[in-house]
């Protein structure tokens, strides 16, 4: 096992290489100055005061060396200045990163707890009216963008409880129940998604494990109906909604991302799109690298579990 | 093996197509088929389809006419109410799905020509020039797709073409890993090294055999790929990256029902409902067309 972790570890680092490249290009080779982004387009900056902008920012060197700046600076904690704000972009990640892993293990917990019993009684009580309806709310669940839902559930706290949400967030360390109560209901905007997954990916596997030749012998010799559905069954269908719950990965973190922008909360997606909106190119190539880095390791993560789950999975 | 984990889910579904068992011509079988999921799923996309198409016509009202009825809920006159310009909700729903039909067929069109062509080059001469692209695909994969349709929109400049051109972008990886594994599949078949000892030339078994026998996967793919691109296109011009007022698509109407919410909820629900139907019909289409093209991978 300890090698199987070593060697997939092994293996990120070509990927996350790849990654910062192509986000480094890619910010780089866009149309437009940064200078005129920065200074308005104000026409009464000389050529020289241009210059002397473009070298305090480190923009004069050549592109190779700006790109070992950038990631020497992100493996020491100090990816550069925010060209709005002037404070750390270390800083302001650390500030926001929290706030994203906070929401996507809120969503996967509801998606776990809600998604695998609904999955295992609209299976157990197949054609029942239960599971109708857990087949129908499940397809819904599908194809209900998470900004919609989002907006819909403001729409209704607002008017039913008039609860909005706050101005300024608070941290978890600081106040935890303030803090879930901002979270929480964010958290089940971006989960439902993935809980209707889950709850399908359960529902059918479940079905196709229920059909097997040592359910029903454990039936026949006098296992009880709920022992054989618990313990026979769900513990042979989760390897594959393991894996589903991490195919989600990328889908929660961009649900995250909007969700964020939705309820005013303050974390990566958050402050990536400000930064969009605001040009500031060292935050964007900074919060982007953190996300895709962010995916990458959860998807290692869901990969080694798998392999936790499924011993044959190692040996490949 | 690095590659597995980092599949999206719709990608990894469609992937490698036992074809023996999809039926040759499909169809007479699309006709003949029994999935009533399926058969809801295609009504749903003909009617956005007509209601893009015809809809204008039907519906007389003039989408950027502003009027001095603002904020009026659904009545006869106005059957989705009005906003707070005073302008057709109706009118303008109709609207973004012509908008959104675009966008889906547009991006997926540039996602499938980027991953057609890498997909068919990479699996058709294998070795440096396969691993090369594929490493650089993997790359595609290695980012939360809307994340980086967002980076590209917003760095290409807000607006519905760019939006287009980066959710191509995004969901081209997915293309290309698909149509490789596809034609891998096809290339280890006799009746290709029969063609070759009869002196085919690579542009013939390409466009004769590698084709139009991965056209299966590819169409589950389309119709997959459609629902996430105008997703996509909803969530961008929702954060004002896509489409720009005061042209209206679903996810700018979204965006602008938030500050009149309380008063006009409406504003938020028809625009929201109209994505959710869409997506749903397309869902449930693809669902069905998976059954009847690839019936290996039926309830996943």
């Amino acid at each position: 096992m300890h090698r199987y972790v070593a060697r997939r570890l092994l293996q990120m680092v070509p990927t996350l290489f790849g990654m910062s490249l192509a986000i480094f290009l890619m910010v780089r080779l866009m149309p437009g100055d940064v200078i005129d982004v920065l200074t308005g387009g104000d026409v009464s900056i000389t050529p020289a005061q241009r210059e002397g902008i473009r070298r305090t920012l480190g923009l004069d060197k050549p592109l190779p060396v700006q790109y070992l700046q950038w990631v020497g600076g992100m493996a020491a904690g100090n990816p550069g200045l925010s060209l709005r704000s002037h404070e750390p972009v270390g800083a302001i990640l650390a500030r926001a990163l929290p706030i994203t892993v906070e929401l996507v293990i809120i969503a996967v917990v509801f998606a776990v707890a809600l998604g695998i019993p609904l999955g295992v009684i609209s299976a157990s009580r197949r054609e029942s009216v239960g599971d109708y309806v857990a087949r129908v709310g499940g397809l819904i669940g599908l194809s209900m963008p998470s900004f919609w839902l989002a907006t819909l559930i403001l729409l209704f706290t607002s008017i039913v409880f008039q609860w909005i949400p706050a101005v300024s967030f608070v941290p978890f360390l600081q106040d935890p129940l303030g803090n879930l109560s901002q979270v929480v209901i964010p958290g089940i905007s971006v989960s439902v998604f993935v809980i209707a997954i889950v709850m399908r990916m359960t529902r059918a596997t479940m079905l196709e494990v229920l059909s097997q030749d040592y359910v029903r012998t454990a039936r026949a010799k006098g296992a009880s109906r709920r022992s054989v559905t618990y313990h026979h069954a769900l513990r042979n269908a989760l390897i594959p909604v393991v894996t589903v719950v991490g195919f989600q990965v990328g889908t929660l973190m961009s649900g995250a991302a909007i969700v964020e922008v939705i309820f005013g909360l303050p974390g990566l997606g958050y402050t990536l799109i400000q930064a969009i909106f605001a040009r500031d190119y060292p935050l964007v190539q900074t919060t982007t690298m953190l996300l895709a880095t962010i995916f990458v390791i959860l998807n290692l993560t869901v990969d080694l579990l798998y392999g936790v789950i499924d011993p044959r999975i190692r040996a490949r | 093996m690095s590659q597995s984990a980092l599949v999206e889910p719709s990608a990894s579904e469609a992937s490698p197509t036992d074809l023996q068992e999809a039926p040759r011509s499909w169809i007479p079988t699309l006709l003949s088929w029994r999935n009533p999921i399926g058969i809801v799923g295609a009504a749903i996309v003909a009617l956005t389809v007509l209601t893009a198409a015809f809809g204008p016509l039907l519906w007389r009202v003039q989408y950027s006419a502003q009027h001095y009825r603002r904020l009026q809920p659904p009545s006869l006159a106005t059957p989705m109410g009005t906003d707070e310009l005073g302008r057709d909700l109706l009118a303008r729903v109709i609207h973004g799905a012509q908008v959104s039909l675009q966008v889906g067929a547009v991006a997926v069109l540039i996602a499938l020509t980027i991953g057609l062509t890498l997909g068919l080059v990479a699996g058709y001469y294998g070795g440096t020039l396969d691993a090369f692209m594929m490493r650089i695909v993997d790359i595609g994969f290695a980012f939360p797709g809307l994340v980086l349709a967002i980076v590209i929109t917003g760095l290409l400049g807000p607006s519905r073409t760019n939006a287009m051109i980066a959710i191509g972008i995004v969901y081209a990886p997915a293309f290309a890993r698909v149509v490789r594994a596809s034609v891998l599949e096809i290339l280890s078949r006799p009746f290709i090294e029969a063609s070759r000892a009869l002196g085919s030339s690579t542009p013939a078994i390409m466009v004769r055999h590698l084709l139009p026998n991965i056209v299966a996967p590819v169409i589950v793919m389309i119709t997959v790929y459609l629902s996430t691109a105008i997703l996509s296109e909803a969530a961008l011009s929702f954060l004002g990256l896509g489409t720009q007022p005061p042209e209206p698509s679903w996810g700018g109407m979204l965006n602008a029902s938030r500050t009149y919410m309380e008063l006009a909820p409406w504003m938020t629900i028809f625009p929201g409902l109209a994505i959710m139907v869409v997506i749903m019909g397309f869902n449930f289409l693809g669902d069905g067309l998976r059954d009847v093209l690839d019936p290996r991978l039926k309830d996943v």
